[in-house]
């Protein structure tokens, strides 16, 4: 039996480096990791049969329904290997999946010195594995080709093993076939982690240098940081001392994680673990930091630091502005736990008070606010999501505009934007589609690779803007469901952008400015000023909807004045009738938002911002209400 | 010394029409073989057992009117009705000069049963016209041949009726604004000297709200309606019928005093089943099947269902969204600083009588009266 009883297994802290593997897994949301990682939980013995569930590693309820792995952890796992019979210990490092989280993809691969690539060998490699792949190559990571998923019977591994192994340079027949539903050939892959993933090499003489490649706020323990030890030893004796802050912590507890966490007296070189430090937010801990020893400071940290960047913004306001200091606890009570994260407070004439809120991308707003309104019962409205413009005024100031309410009047002297390198992978069929939605959305051809005969790797630069404007949904659509999106930020260019502010009744409706192309300036306004006319009920006087560019109208709409609103008859039977209904009325009047003398019901915010299916929930509300 | 208007309930008619969800009964619904008679006897029996338990129940001694509504109260023999009446006048002082209405049909009126109903104490009649046009007629399940109309109203007043109103409905589906013209200008010929006039409502559970529900019946535009409302204004003014109340027009003195008495928050006593009554902010009204309310009158005299007491807050409401609908309106002087100012708007936008304004009232125009329900939420809120 290759599992080795936890106890007999080789100690945290004492291992000798040339025993420990340290892998991580890159995967596509869906290519089965997590059913990969169970059943390596469970072949190696460090879960129990009856305590085993299905994706064990991923925990936040989020995770596991969206299916997608947002925090990496790492398990440290026990095995005796069946090639040499020879006691190891594998530390498996989970990787979050999506282009929002490459900063800590690429910390999670500076912690290994190994990855397995998984591939769905039903789908083949989408962009985003193939973007990690190049990050664990760019990092000198040895790769295990793996093709999961052999048992389906759509399964074409001969097809995939070729893709895969034209992209990583080795042959079709190095690529290991596994199941993680059965377990076919999850030992195998196990010995062969031992095989071929070098050993850590570190001085364990030097100054004490720990990667953080993980930040976990926890409710009862504080953060918990997850670390590897590059050189030295990390012990609960020590004092340490975080490179980027220079901030001294108390070490309160250190272990690893198998997979419950198992406190042990440190972490030697090459060991993956967690410390504790009393520290209570992410902020102070922050992925890609170097820990070294207060007594014993290294000269230099580890390299690649960075501090997370948001790419994207949105106000975030509460459906009952009642509900303001509620959202202020939950937004800081996210951030303890998520360092990229930032907000600040904003107030909108049309949707009162809320919060800019900035995110490393589309995944990340989404989840951010799922959480918001799940863990604190809040239930909000997200303004369209637009990224960072630095404008150049006629007078030369330069402005960060993160919110197109910063929008400079006057003269622009230049607007720019930032721009990403965009890698679609799909089969050949769709080029032409994709082609044509990246013209579409300012889109420059790069270069076009086949991966296989009927797949094709597609870049592009493409303004970020672009793609935070429902591209992917588009791509999704127009190539049913089968190309996938990686992109990168590459810098700014400037763009021919204006700002489009809609006006009702002459007064500007601050949730619904927006920067764009000139070139798209009319598509917006028109559809805006037509979904308004839709969503807003008729009142006592005619609303003319404009969209502007500054004094200039560039669409305009016009809801009719409502005539009649009455009941014609009211006799004695009546009244109370009547006078309940006027009750009722004037509830929902208390939903309604003033602009200027227009009486706008909270659902058309909400659907003029989001899908169709919000507008016509909306409709069905301002119809009853007329 | 206070007064108590009665409003007496006949919930039966010979067949329902699609838009109506009047408590009202036909002999099918009741299984009733044969006509109504016997029903209606006993039915008469309870009012009258019914007004016995409000001599009990009310301080008021003076009765100022009272009006039979329905239903098709002239289901009834008119010595029946008339029973009614002269038990209230047993029970309460009925001032000489009340006034005492019924509805009608058209239809099943004589010029002998007209003056029946004369005899019996009745001085003011409403008939149910509805429309003059018979594709009108028949789209709201009414039967009559509109000439009846006008050998009905000429007989009410040749036997002696000195007040005849007709009701008319605007905004029924598939008519015109020309069909519309027709209907008032014909109800103008009639010898009358008041008419109701109102927009049609589809109300819930009835027919028409069903065949609506089910895109079988097209109702027209608001904007149409609102139009016929402005036309019928002008026609009825012209004609010296004074706008009183937002669906009521009058000769000079022939208002309904007993209408008024609901808009104005007088106290009244509605005898029959679901009827509604109102004694000084308490609202309660009477069950609603005859057979539940013959068990319950039969029991212990009272038929009430259920009851409402008006909060301070309710019954100044009630008072605003009433008053306003007069053509006397409100006193500005009865409306908060706030609520003033929420009405600058409809102030300039011509909703509301300027001059009115200017010496305290506030008095809608003829196009703030048919948005009266939002201008009443606007001071409320």
């Amino acid at each position: 039996m290759p599992a080795i009883p936890l106890a007999k297994a080789p100690q945290p802290s004492l291992t000798d480096p040339a025993q420990i593997r340290n892998f991580c897994i890159i995967a596509h949301i869906d290519h089965g990791k997590s059913t990969l990682a169970d059943r390596m939980l469970g072949i190696t013995e460090v879960v129990e049969q009856r305590n085993m569930r299905a994706q064990y590693l991923d925990r936040m309820d989020i995770e596991r329904e969206r299916g997608i792995t947002i925090k990496s952890q790492a398990v440290r796992l026990p095995w005796r290997s069946g090639l040499d019979n020879q006691e190891y210990i594998l530390n498996m490092i989970d990787t979050p999946g999506h282009v929002d989280f490459t900063y800590e993809v690429s910390r999670s691969l500076a912690a290994c010195e190994g990855a397995v690539l998984l591939v769905d060998c039903a789908q083949g490699i989408e962009a985003q594995t193939l973007a990690n792949l190049y990050l664990a190559m760019e990092n000198n990571l040895t790769i295990i080709p793996v093709l999961n998923k052999i048992d389906l019977p759509a399964a074409q591994p001969e097809k995939f093993a070729e893709e895969l192994a034209k992209l990583i340079g080795c042959e079709p027949e190095d690529c290991l076939r596994v199941s993680g539903k059965t377990g076919a050939g999850v030992t195998e892959l196990l010995d062969q982690i031992v095989r071929q993933i070098p050993a850590p090499v570190g001085d364990a003489n030097a100054a004490t240098r720990a990667l953080i490649f993980d930040s976990v706020y926890d409710t009862y323990r504080g953060v918990v940081t997850y670390v590897r030890v590059i050189d030295g030893h990390l012990s609960t004796r020590d004092q340490i001392q975080m490179f980027s802050t220079g901030v001294r912590h108390e070490m309160l507890e250190v272990g690893v994680i198998s997979p419950e966490p198992v406190v042990s007296k440190g972490l030697g070189v090459g060991e993956v673990g967690y410390v504790i430090t009393g520290v209570k937010d992410v902020r102070q801990s922050r992925v890609g930091d170097t820990i070294t020893t207060y007594n014993n400071p290294a000269k230099v940290a580890l390299a690649g630091y960075k501090d997370p960047r948001p790419m994207v913004f949105s106000g975030l306001f509460p459906i009952d502005g009642a509900d303001f200091p509620l959202l202020r606890e939950a937004l800081d009570k996210l951030q303890l736990n998520d360092a990229a994260l930032v907000y600040e407070p904003e107030s909108s004439a049309a949707l009162g008070f809320g919060f800019r809120c900035g995110f490393l991308g589309l995944l990340h707003m989404e989840i951010v606010r799922e959480r918001l309104e799940r863990e604190s019962n809040l239930t909000l409205i997200s303004t369209a999501p637009n990224v960072v413009y630095t404008v150049t005024t006629g007078d030369g100031t330069i402005l960060t505009v993160t919110n197109p309410s910063e929008y400079p009047e006057g003269k622009i002297e230049k607007v720019e934007e930032p721009i990403v390198r965009a890698t679609v992978l799909a089969p050949s069929e769709f080029i032409g589609t994709i082609m044509e939605l990246c013209q579409e959305r300012r889109g420059v051809l790069l270069g076009m690779d086949y991966l296989s005969e009927d797949r094709v790797e597609i870049r592009y630069t493409l303004p970020l803007a672009e793609i935070v404007f429902d591209f992917f949904d588009q791509l999704k659509s127009r190539t049913r469901g089968y190309a996938s999106l990686d992109y990168e930020p590459i810098g700014e260019a400037e763009g021919d952008l204006v700002k489009v502010d809609i006006l009702l009744q002459g007064e500007k409706v601050d949730a619904f400015s927006a920067i764009v192309h000139k070139d798209k300036a009319y598509t917006y306004g028109t559809m805006m000023t037509g979904k308004l006319r839709e969503l807003i009920p008729r009142q006592q006087f005619e609303i003319p909807i404009q969209a502007a560019i500054g004094g200039r109208i560039i669409a305009r709409e016009s809801i009719r004045a409502i005539r009649k609103d009455v009941l014609a008859k009211c006799y004695g039977g009546d009244i109370s009738r009547k006078r309940k209904l006027l009750e009722k009325q004037k509830e929902g009047k208390k939903r309604m938002k003033m602009v200027g003398r227009v009486e706008v019901p909270q659902e058309a915010f909400v659907a003029a911002l989001t899908t169709d299916a919000d507008i016509d929930k909306a409709k069905a509300k301002a119809k009853e209400r007329e | 010394m206070s007064t108590l208007a009665f409003y007496v309930h006949i919930p039966y008619c010979v067949r329902r029409c699609g838009y109506c969800d009047f408590n009202t009964y036909t002999p099918a619904e009741l299984s009733i073989s044969g006509d109504l008679s016997a029903t209606s006897r006993s039915y008469i029996d309870l009012l009258l057992r019914e007004i016995e338990f409000a001599r009990e129940t009310s301080t008021a001694s003076v009765v100022p009117t009272i009006f039979f509504g329905g239903g098709t109260p002239t289901l009834m023999e008119a010595a029946d009705l008339g029973r009614v009446i002269s038990t209230i006048g047993s029970h309460f002082e009925l001032d000489p000069d009340a006034e005492v209405t019924t509805e009608a049909n058209p239809d099943t009126v004589t010029k002998e049963k007209l003056a029946q109903l004369r005899e019996a104490g009745f001085n003011r009649i409403s008939f149910g016209m509805q429309s003059a046009v018979p594709h009108v007629l028949q789209a709201l399940d009414r039967t009559h041949n509109p000439e009846n109309v006008f050998k009905a109203t000429t007989w009410a007043r040749e036997v002696g009726f000195k007040e005849v109103s007709v009701d008319l409905i605007y905004g029924t589906a598939g008519e015109s604004t020309c069909d519309w013209e027709v209907s008032v200008d014909t109800a103008l010929a009639l010898p009358i000297t008041h008419i109701s006039a109102y927009a049609l409502i589809v109300e819930n559970g009835t027919k028409l709200e069903a065949q609506v529900k089910r895109g079988e019946v097209i109702m027209p535009d608001d904007d149409q309606t609102a139009d016929k409302y402005l036309l019928a204004d002008e026609k009825f003014t012209a004609a010296g019928f004074n706008w009183y109340e937002l669906s009521n027009w009058a000769k000079p003195g022939s208002e309904s005093r007993h209408n008024l008495a609901y808009w104005n928050g007088d106290n009244w006593w509605g005898a029959g089943a679901g009827a509604h009554s109102h004694i000084d902010g308490r609202r309660f009204w009477n069950v609603k099947h005859p057979a539940a309310y013959s068990q319950k009158v039969l029991e212990s005299g009272n038929p009430m269902h259920e009851q409402e007491i008006l909060t301070l807050e309710e019954a100044r409401s009630e008072e605003i969204m009433l008053q306003i609908r007069l053509a006397t309106g409100l006193d500005r002087a009865a409306l908060s600083g706030d609520e003033q100012g929420s009405l600058s708007g409809f102030l300039s936008d011509g909703f509301l009588d300027g001059e009115a304004w200017a010496r305290g009232a506030v008095v809608l125009s003829k196009t703030g009266r048919l948005i009266a329900d939002r201008i009443v939420r606007e001071i409320l809120l």
